[in-house]
């Protein structure tokens, strides 16, 4: 059966960045910062190649949510190896409800058995679009996944959970979102980054898609957290004991 | 109204991660506790001797022998309508089921919470804990999770609140548990331990890992790891420490061969005293440790071991 898979892929601040709050508490600044493909979406995007590789997939469609420069994000997707984008572009500060939403219309129009979204987007640290993503679908979710297997009408994924792993069978359509462990992103080679600027991206809005994306949360203000400061460096393992014992005592 | 939390139990008992949520719970108001299962009865039983717990609500179907997000998700949101608030750790567990609970009652969750300012205002970390964002939500119901490192949980002792079965929606029968493997330690669990003592890349093996073990059982420690150490394969993924794996805030945590990256940081930098091992003074985990000790950990740790022997 024809296998489409929908991969949302999040144009976040690169992961080696280390942010600042702006001094007014406003917000985080970002400007001129370094932008990428979220960490945990290239690993979608690469789970969505290899099941093409497998001949389950047969198409793969990199969709992103936010301002015009997330047609970056769908570009490095589609170097990849993902077939063809879809931008719903929007000013608007979309938070997980909206995303999932968003892509709720979205996976109506294209009807895909297999959506693969990050467990995480390393901005917001939300962990949750996947999760509201399925229950607007009434679909199965595998989240956290660290392998994954399509058998006929079904899927089956294990999960990294607080104990070690877990196991679960799903029906399809169903989603899934990635953990660390489940592949190695491949990186685009100059060719297919050629390739990719002429495959399709087709840009849509959120109202094109009937959906209200006004924020639930209001972010009130951002704050430094609490600055640690270093301490001191002991000379040796005895002294690290002792000064554990009696200065800290915390042994 | 009164807040209602999900419980999380193994053999009878009530996870800590959970009694760190009834804590938080409980700064906003009555608090019911939720125990789903197949079989609930010694569970429920620990939850109603939870002190703050007011009501303990059962929920027992075959349906929810494992902890899958369909079932669960669709019993808290028949439950929403009654509360203010639906709280839980924010272990995998809650993560994977409450922002399927919130899409159901088209609510926007508030995710691992660290602080509470009002019944609408939260706090949380964003950016591996480079900020702390203040957000209010305009949502009916707010469903939250809450990071247990950042609540003392409440006692397992104390309280004995009345039990009330509640209904279970018909069953989804869209996913199905396969089987677990789960990792078995004779060790606290890294989210309660009192010490937390995590190797890193340094570690260079999984064999290597043993030369954490005496010390860790001289201080009742738990062990983590890095991500570089997990994906290694010298550890199993339940050891990870940092911004997408385990939050801790022990009274020690003992880096040893890590390098101390953001992401890392993020799940270890609220400990009360933190330690580093590292062969390279200049590594950034010195730049958050209260003490540092500059050296190979092939010849550190065996010595500590040693030392540690030694009675104070
Ligand atoms: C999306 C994403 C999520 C991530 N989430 C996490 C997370 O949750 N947790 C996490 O930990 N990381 C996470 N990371 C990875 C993180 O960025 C770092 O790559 C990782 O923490 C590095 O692990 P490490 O310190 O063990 O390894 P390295 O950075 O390689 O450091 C090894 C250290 O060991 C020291 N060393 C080597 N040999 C010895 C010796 N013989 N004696 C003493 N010291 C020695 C070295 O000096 C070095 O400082 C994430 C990354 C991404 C992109
Ligand atoms: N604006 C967006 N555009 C595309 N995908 C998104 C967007 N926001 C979230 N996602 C997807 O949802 C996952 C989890 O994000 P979050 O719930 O915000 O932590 C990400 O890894 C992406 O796969």
């Amino acid at each position: 059966m024809a296998m489409k898979v929908l991969v949302p892929v999040k144009r976040v601040v690169d992961f080696n960045v280390k942010v600042r709050v702006k001094t007014d508490g406003s917000g985080v600044e970002t400007t001129g910062l370094k932008m990428s493909m979220n960490p945990f979406d290239e690993i979608a995007v690469e789970e969505a190649i290899r099941l093409k590789e497998k001949g389950l997939a047969t198409e793969i469609v990199a969709v992103s949510l936010g301002i015009a420069a997330c047609s970056e994000t769908l570009r490095t997707a589609l170097a990849m190896g993902a077939d063809r984008g879809i931008l719903v572009e929007t000013e608007v500060e979309l938070q997980p409800l909206a995303v999932a939403k968003l892509l709720k219309a979205v996976a109506e129009r294209e009807a895909p058995r297999l959506v693969i979204l990050g467990k995480q987007a390393i901005d917001d640290d939300m962990n949750a679009t996947g999760q509201m993503l399925a229950a607007l679908l009434g679909w199965p979710q595998g989240t956290f996944a660290s392998r994954l297997l399509i058998d006929g009408d079904g899927a089956v994924v294990t999960r990294e959970v607080d104990g070690g792993l877990e196991t679960v069978s799903l029906a399809l359509p169903a989603v899934v979102t990635t953990d660390l462990r489940l592949n190695e992103p491949r990186y685009a080679s100059l060719p297919n980054i050629m390739k990719a600027r002429r495959k399709p991206i087709e840009t849509l809005t959120p109202a094109a898609l009937g959906v209200d994306p006004t924020p639930r949360l209001t972010l009130v203000s951002v704050a430094e957290p609490p600055h640690r400061q270093a301490g001191r460096k002991v000379g040796s393992v005895a002294e690290l004991v002792e000064k554990l014992r009696t200065e800290a005592k915390v042994i | 109204m009164a807040v209602l939390v999900l419980l999380e139990h193994a053999e009878g008992v009530i996870k800590q991660p959970s009694r760190s949520a009834v804590a938080a719970a409980g700064r906003l108001g009555e608090v019911h506790g939720l125990v789903a299962g197949a079989a609930v009865g010694p569970a429920a039983a620990a939850a109603s001797k939870l002190p703050t717990i007011a009501k303990v609500l059962t929920a027992e179907d075959a349906s929810l022998a494992h902890p899958l997000a369909e079932p669960l998700a669709a019993l808290l949101a028949s439950l929403a309508p009654g509360y203010t608030h639906l709280f839980a750790a924010a272990t995998a567990a809650g993560k994977n089921v409450m922002p399927r609970a919130a899409a159901l009652i088209d609510v926007q969750p508030i995710s691992d919470i660290s602080g509470i300012v009002d019944a609408a205002t939260f706090i949380r970390p964003i950016y591996a804990g480079n900020a702390l964002a203040t957000v209010r939500s305009a949502d009916a119901t707010k469903v939250i999770t809450v990071r247990a490192a950042s609540f003392d949980p409440v006692p397992a002792e104390g309280g004995s609140a009345p039990i009330e079965p509640v209904a279970v929606p018909a069953p989804d029968q869209s996913s199905r548990f396969v089987s677990a493997e789960l990792s078995k330690s004779e060790r606290p669990e890294l989210t309660a331990a009192r010490v937390v003592i995590s190797g890193g890349r340094g570690m260079q093996s999984g064999e290597n890992f043993k030369l954490l073990e005496p010390i860790a059982d001289r201080l009742g420690a738990a062990i983590g790891a890095s991500r570089a150490a997990v994906d290694a394969g010298f550890v199993s993924n339940d050891h990870q420490v940092g911004q997408t794996g385990k939050v801790v805030a022990p009274d020690l945590y003992v880096a040893v061969g890590i390098s101390g990256a953001i992401q890392h940081l993020a799940g270890m930098k609220d400990s009360k005293v933190i330690v580093a091992i590292n062969k390279d003074g200049e590594a950034p985990i010195f730049q958050v440790a209260d003490y540092g000790l500059v050296a190979d950990l092939f010849t550190a740790l065996p010595e500590l071991a040693r030392e540690l022997e030694k009675s104070p």
